[in-house]
C-alpha cells in the first residue's frame, strides 16, 4: 500500500506540482507535427491513463490536437507540453474514436475555445459508452479520474473533411465499423505524416471493439493512403507507412482463420475464445488483456457467414 | 406464460428502479430474491442445475454463460440473473414438459464485478440455484452495441445451426436473432434525450409444435441473441422460432432439422 502510494506520488509529482510540460515528452517528428507516445499499459492509477500516442498540427495560423490523452490530469500536462512549442490559438481538437484513453483529457482543451472534431457515430457512442467508462475506470485509477467529463465533438465528419491551418490543410477520413464504431484518421500531405489513431496498433496487440472483418478491410484500405510515415494509436512513433502496417494484418488473419475453423467445427465461444489467436502471443504485449475478448467478439461476428 | 416466467418479466421492470442500489449495495442477492423469487427459500443446486461462466468478461458485451440440466424432466423454469447488472434478470427459460433441453447456452452484458446465479424452480415448485463469480472485463470494453448500423440494418435475420449431441439420445442446435438488444439507458449528451430501448423480450422454440423452451428476457441479454441448446427429438420435421421485441416486433423462422443428430 506504502509503495503504491509513493510510486503515485513519484508519478504525479512532476505533473502537477512541477512543471508539467517537462514530464510529458511531446516531440517534433516532422515541421510543426508533433507527437507523444503513451505507455504500453493498461490505464492505471500510476500512469494517468497516459497510454495512447498524441499529437498535434501546428499551422501558419492555428494549431489541431489530435486526441487528449486517458485523464484530465494527462489533457492538462499535454496542452501545458503544446504551449511550450506554440502559442498560436487550437482551433481543433480532433478524436480519432471514443475510448476513454484518447478522450478523457478533452475537458483540459474546453477552456481553449477548440472546436471538438469526430465520426459521426462519435456522440451516439459516448453516449452509449461515456457513463460506463466513467464509472468502471473508477476502479483502476481511483482519485486519477477526478475531473473527467465527457466531451462529445461539435463537428463531426461524415465522409472526409479538409481543416486549413494556415499553409497546413489536414484531411480527416471516417471509416467503416473497424477497430470501433467510429475510427477516424487525420493525412497532412504536407509532412506526409498520417494519424491512424486505433486503426493501427505497433507492439500493443489490436483490440477489435467494432468489427475484425472491418478492421481486416479498413486496414488493408489504409495502405493506399498517400503517406510516408505514421503515427499509430499505440506503440513506437513514428514508423515507416505502409509497412508498418504488416503485423497487425498478419494477427488479424489469424485471428480471423482460427475462429472461422472453431466455429465450423462447432465448437463454442468459450472454448474458441482461449485458442484462437494463441499462435500470435509472442509477438505482442497486452496479448492475455485483450486477445480472448477480441476473440470472443470476433467469433460473435463470425458466426453469422456461410448460410 | 406461467406464474413464474410473469413474474420475473415483471421484475425486469420494477428493478431498474433498484438499479442505483444495487450497485452500492454489498451485495444485492437477498433483494433480488425478494423482487424475482418473492422470498421463497432457495436451496443449493445439489447438481439439479449448474452454471458455467467464465472467470472473467472478457468482452463485457458478450459474456458466454451456460445452464446444465441434470434431469431436465425435473425443471420447470430456468432463470440466469446477473446480481449487479441494472436489469439483472437475463432470461428465464420455460422448458417444454417432454423437451429433455440439456443444457442452454446464451451470451449476457456484464457491466461490472458480479455474481450470476442460475436458479432452477423443479416441478415440485421448490427453487434451487447455483452462482458465480464474474469478474468485470477491463479496458475499454463496454456492455454496448457494436455497430448501432448494423444491427438495425440486420434486425430480425435468424439463424439455425446444428451440432453432433455428446449425449446420442439427443439432439443440439442453436438459435441465432439479430438484435441490438438495447438498453436506451444512456443518455445522448447532444440531444439531452434518452435513446430509446430496442430489445427481445420473448423467444420461443418447438421442434413441430411440441415447445422447446420459452425464453423471456431483457437488455442483459448480447446483441443478437443467441441460444444453443441439446433437446430431445420427438420425430417432428422442423425446428420453429418465434420471437417478439419491447417494440411489438415480431420474428419467425422455421428450419428442417437435418441428420447432424
Amino acid at each position: 500500500m506504502l509503495r503504491r502510494m509513493l510510486a503515485l506520488v513519484a508519478a504525479l509529482a512532476p505533473l502537477v506540482a512541477g512543471n508539467p510540460a517537462r514530464a510529458f515528452s511531446l516531440s517534433e517528428i516532422a515541421p510543426g507535427v508533433y507527437a507523444h507516445q503513451g505507455e504500453t499499459s493498461l490505464m492505471t492509477r500510476e500512469n494517468l491513463g497516459d497510454i495512447a500516442n498524441l499529437g498535434a498540427f501546428v499551422g501558419g495560423e492555428a494549431v489541431a490536437v489530435i486526441d487528449t490523452g486517458g485523464s484530465l490530469i494527462e489533457g492538462r500536462a499535454f496542452l501545458a507540453a503544446l504551449r511550450e512549442k506554440t502559442q498560436k490559438p487550437i482551433r481543433y481538437v480532433i478524436n480519432t474514436h471514443a475510448h476513454p484513453d484518447h478522450i478523457f483529457g478533452n475537458g483540459a482543451f474546453v477552456e481553449t475555445g477548440a472546436i471538438f472534431v469526430g465520426h459521426k457515430n462519435l456522440p451516439r457512442a459516448l453516449a452509449a459508452r461515456g457513463p460506463h467508462y466513467l464509472s468502471a475506470f473508477r476502479a483502476q485509477m481511483g482519485d486519477a479520474l477526478d475531473g473527467v467529463t465527457i466531451v462529445p465533438p461539435t463537428m463531426t465528419v461524415d465522409q472526409t473533411m479538409t481543416l486549413d491551418l494556415g499553409h497546413r490543410k489536414i484531411v480527416l477520413q471516417a471509416w467503416r465499423t473497424a477497430h470501433s464504431g467510429c475510427d477516424l484518421t487525420i493525412l497532412d500531405p504536407k509532412s506526409g505524416v498520417l494519424f491512424s489513431g486505433d486503426l493501427l496498433f505497433l507492439q500493443h496487440v489490436p483490440v477489435v471493439d467494432g468489427s475484425l472483418l472491418g478492421f481486416l478491410d479498413v486496414a488493408d484500405r489504409l495502405a493506399a493512403i498517400k503517406a510516408t510515415q505514421v503515427v499509430a494509436g499505440h506503440g513506437p512513433l513514428p514508423a515507416p507507412w505502409p509497412k508498418a502496417l504488416e503485423d497487425q494484418r498478419a494477427y488479424l488473419m489469424r485471428l480471423t482463420a482460427d475462429l472461422r475453423a472453431a466455429i465450423k467445427k462447432g465448437e463454442g465461444v468459450a472454448a474458441a475464445a482461449k485458442e484462437a489467436g494463441a499462435e500470435e502471443r509472442e509477438k505482442w504485449r497486452l496479448f492475455d488483456d485483450y486477445n480472448a475478448r477480441n476473440a470472443t467478439a470476433g467469433f460473435a461476428e463470425l458466426e453469422w457467414e456461410g448460410p | 406464460m406461467n406464474t413464474a416466467a410473469r413474474s420475473a418479466a415483471g421484475a425486469l421492470f420494477a428493478l431498474l428502479s433498484t438499479a442505483a442500489l444495487a450497485q452500492t449495495a454489498p451485495d444485492p442477492w437477498p433483494e433480488l430474491v425478494v423482487d424475482i423469487f418473492h422470498s421463497r427459500p432457495i436451496a443449493a443446486a445439489d447438481g439439479v442445475i449448474a452454471l458455467e461462466a467464465p472467470a472473467r468478461a472478457e468482452d463485457a458485451a458478450i459474456v458466454p454463460m451456460t445452464m446444465r440440466f441434470a434431469d431436465p424432466t425435473q425443471i420447470k423454469v430456468a432463470t440466469l440473473v446477473i446480481d449487479q447488472n441494472p436489469m439483472p434478470v437475463a432470461a428465464a427459460f420455460t422448458l417444454g414438459d417432454k423437451s429433455g433441453v440439456g443444457f442452454i447456452e446464451t451470451r449476457v452484458r456484464v457491466n461490472s464485478y458480479s455474481n450470476v446465479h442460475a436458479v432452477a424452480e423443479t416441478r415440485d415448485g421448490k427453487l434451487r440455484a447455483d452462482a458465480k463469480f464474474v469478474k468485470a472485463s477491463g479496458g475499454c470494453s463496454a456492455p454496448a452495441v457494436k455497430d448501432e448500423d448494423e444491427a438495425v440494418a440486420n434486425l430480425g435475420k435468424m439463424k439455425y445451426r446444428e451440432f453432433k449431441s455428446a449425449d446420442p439420445a439427443k439432439r443440439e442446435a442453436q438459435i441465432m436473432i439479430r438484435h441490438p438488444n438495447a438498453s436506451g439507458m444512456q443518455m445522448d449528451p447532444v440531444s439531452r434525450a434518452y435513446l430509446p430501448a430496442h430489445f427481445i423480450d420473448s423467444v420461443e422454440v418447438f421442434q413441430g409444435d411440441a415447445p422447446i423452451f420459452k425464453m423471456e428476457g431483457g437488455i442483459s441479454l448480447s446483441e443478437d441473441p443467441t441460444f444453443r441448446f441439446t433437446y430431445a427429438p420427438n420425430g417432428a420435421k422442423t425446428i420453429r422460432v418465434e420471437a417478439h421485441d419491447n417494440k411489438g416486433g415480431v420474428y419467425k423462422g422455421e428450419w428442417p432439422i437435418g441428420d447432424a443428430s
